[in-house]
């Protein structure tokens, strides 16, 4: 025991008090310039005007969370130690327990995205926001391929989900394509820029990668604001049409030979059952994009990505053609991330460049990188998190982003392996046997 | 020919900010390996915390400009260096030894809550603030267009070069540069031979900062404007001359902060002003394709 004690020294409260004070004196270091002294207009000019009251407030706050956290921190890590101590739990049932708590949270996930419309069927707030998630899961689960799988970190994510949403936009205000029509061209067209991206970039790795994938992200969307006969400019493109239900148009008066939704049922025309509509056909797209991934991480492709990310060269010795992978990658990614992009076209049926900059392609990668890079289910989770975070500080509006940029921060420092750290094998050497007693 | 050399000058100013930021990204880079995201948002909090300065100063009356200039660079340093080590702090020393993605995702989540911070507090508004430093020299007088450099570009040119060079001298001779250099080649080893590796890596994050703070200084006595979200655009733009220099050099630094500058000034100047970030990107992608590591950076060799 007295090991324990040694090795988790329980901080004395007199160091607790000097440990905050030293984070108060911080607190005012970062405080004074921003938080006491601000700049205001007077007249044309700036003039200084002090808060020195929020100043004290904040360094106050500062000493009692650190005091606070600390206690909580404590209390968690000794109630672990005695724990593990308790059971001294295996690896191995902890990773089955794993797995099957996250079966389980999974298929629950499932029925529970099914009966939510059902549940909220008159709910708007609920559904769009529960659709706003499901576009996150999508890209998430693009993105996945790329970074979570394939290794090659991309921050330009954003370029290809603008490309979907534009070719969509395009073709349908100017060639009068339908939903089901322009989304195979345009998930074309963005597997497309992933390989006009990829093929450049093939070389390089890591940061280099990065910053170039960021480039390329702010290229696109400088040419969409700048290149208003293509895409409207700033203004973006307007009035695009919405999907049909196998033709059957969401609206109170179809168009001349058309007929509506409602008319055809037989039911009462309501705005929710298109919202509701929109809601299962994200669904369904973000449905079969898992079954999708899912199934090619047990291909051949998708054993090379997984082997790409551990090991180039590796790979390369392996008489591996990374070349292919690399694209392939790049591609299905771009692929899926134009699909979510069509689906955001046709869904605000307004869209200018200002839904696909920089922060975006952020938001998609943290997902990633929370859910716990390329776990299918972890993803899911974190989407719903940093779509649900600012929603719940819509209350407080202006502090939303705050409340979102502090988060990233937090649960990064918490679970730095993301959410579902926990990586499930996807080729096993044949089960081991169980070995007699 | 008159109106391409003011665009050599204005290209150089506008290079050496970027150079002053980017010292800081590779700095960062090359002691801990990872983009240090927020950097470009320290940028921004120090134009902010030098405009509070500047005004302040207003307030007072006081009319030395040289004093005016070293009290507000005194104090942006001062404040921006603490905003550094904090950010290491927070973002980067818990996750110390995860997987790599763990503190770019930090980091991004720093920089969205320092941009909202600052937004909150300063407003979203953009500040003016008066001109510091008025005139210039008249280098040459075209019959078509003078050519001019302003005391305030002179002012930047020259401190970059002084900065640059007492920072190439600070790693390379003095002991704390030898700290740094160790650190960056094997961590454990350096602290198993008694280099405090957690206080070099917060040092390294405040002189990064310090610099940002002296790009900022520049930046709102140079433009006169400052708003929360210049840290975005400058701060890539910085690690895009970081990576075109070569990422972990710190002459490459400053090559390709000239170099994004120019490219930058002269684009704008001759082609279309509204595409000159597509050009910045552009050349990026070209020499990473045909200089993986950039212009000065060594290649890195993988052993397996």
């Amino acid at each position: 025991m007295s090991a324990v004690v040694f090795a988790h020294h329980r901080m004395s409260p007199a160091e607790r008090v000097r440990d905050a004070a030293w984070v108060a004196f911080v607190a005012l270091l970062l405080g004074i310039p921003l938080i006491g002294l601000t700049t205001v207009d007077a007249g044309g000019r700036l003039e200084v005007s002090t808060r020195f009251g929020m100043l004290a407030l904040f360094v106050a706050i500062a000493f009692g969370g650190r005091i606070a956290l600390r206690a909580t921190v404590d209390h968690f890590k000794a109630r672990k130690l005695a724990r593990q101590q308790a059971r001294g739990a295996s690896e191995a049932t902890a990773a089955s327990t794993t797995r099957r708590v996250s079966t389980w949270l999974g298929w629950f996930a499932l029925g529970a995205s099914i009966g939510l419309p059902i549940l909220f069927s008159d709910n708007r707030y609920v559904v769009d926001t529960a659709t706003t998630v499901l576009i996150y899961v999508m890209l998430g689960w693009g993105l996945n391929v790329v970074v979570g799988l394939a290794g090659l970190l991309d921050l330009g994510y954003v370029a290809f989900y603008a490309v979907g949403a534009y070719s969509y936009a395009i073709l349908a205000t100017e060639h009068g394509w339908g939903f089901w029509q322009a989304l195979p061209v345009s998930g074309a067209m963005a597997a497309t820029f992933g390989i006009l991206l990829g093929y450049p970039i093939l070389r390089l790795r890591g940061d280099y990668l990065a910053i170039v994938t960021l480039g390329f992200g702010e290229i696109i969307r400088i040419i969409l604001v700048n290149w208003t006969d293509f895409s409207g400019g700033p203004n973006g493109i307007s009035s695009i049409p919405r999907p049909s239900f196998f033709g059957l148009e969401f609206t109170r008066r179809p168009a001349e030979g058309e007929q509506s939704f409602a008319a055809f049922f037989g039911l009462d025309y309501s705005p929710m059952q298109r919202l509701i509509f929109l809601y299962y056909l994200i669904l369904v797209l973000a449905l079969l994009t898992h079954v999708f991934v899912s199934r090619l991480r047990r291909l051949p492709v998708g054993r090379a990505w997984e082997a790409l990310r551990e090991d180039e060269i590796a790979c390369r010795a392996m008489g591996m053609n990374t070349t292919n992978i690399k694209l392939s990658a790049f591609a299905i990614g771009a692929m899926l991330g134009g699909f979510a992009g069509v689906f955001f076209a046709a869904r605000q049926g307004f869209i200018s460049p200002e839904s696909f900059v920089f922060t975006e392609s952020a938001i998609v990668l943290a997902i990633v990188v929370l859910g716990g890079m390329g776990s299918q289910l972890g993803v899911v989770l974190a989407a719903a998190l940093l779509v649900l975070i600012p929603e719940f500080g819509r209350n407080f509006a202006e502090y939303r982003m705050l409340l979102f940029g502090a988060a990233m921060v937090l649960i990064m420092v918490w679970k730095p392996g993301g959410l579902l750290s926990h990586r499930e094998p996807t080729v096993r050497l044949g089960q081991r046997e169980e070995t007699p007693a | 020919m008159a109106y391409a050399l003011q665009q050599l000058i204005n290209g150089l100013t506008l290079g050496s900010m970027y150079g002053l930021i980017a010292i800081g990204y590779t700095m960062v880079y090359g002691i801990i390996g990872m983009i240090n995201f927020a950097h470009g948002d320290i940028f921004m909090v120090s134009a902010f915390i030098a405009v509070t300065c500047f005004t302040l100063l207003a307030a007072a009356d006081v009319s030395s400009i040289p004093l005016a200039l070293m009290f507000v660079l005194m104090v942006t340093i001062f404040f921006t260096s603490a905003y550094g080590w904090a950010v290491e702090r927070v973002a980067y020393r818990p996750l110390r030894g995860s997987t790599r993605l763990a503190p770019l995702i930090s980091a991004i989540g720093m920089s969205i809550f320092l941009q909202n911070t600052v937004q909150l507090t300063q407003g979203a508004r953009v500040k003016p603030i008066p001109p510091v430093i008025e005139g210039g020299i008249e280098l040459w007088a075209a019959p078509d267009f003078t050519v001019q450099i302003g005391w305030s570009q002179l002012l930047i040119i020259v401190t970059t070069v002084v900065l640059m060079t007492a920072f190439t001298w600070m790693i390379t001779r003095t002991p704390f540069g030898r700290q740094q250099r160790a650190c960056e080649q094997d961590r454990t080893m350096a602290a198993l031979l008694g280099v405090n590796v957690d206080r070099t890596i917060s040092l390294t994050f405040m002189l990064g900062a310090s610099l940002a703070a002296v790009a900022g200084v520049m930046v709102s006595v140079y433009y006169g404007v400052v708003d929360f979200f210049i840290g975005f655009l400058a701060g890539i733009k910085a690690f895009t001359a970081a990576v075109l220099g070569g990422i972990g050099s710190l002459p490459g630094a400053m090559l390709g902060g000239l170099l994004i500058g120019l490219i930058e000034s002269f684009w704008a100047a001759y082609l279309w002003a509204e595409y000159k970030d597509v050009a910045t990107f552009g050349i990026l992608c070209l020499v990473l394709m045909l200089r993986p590591s950039g212009l000065l950076g060594r290649p890195e060799v993988e052993k397996v």
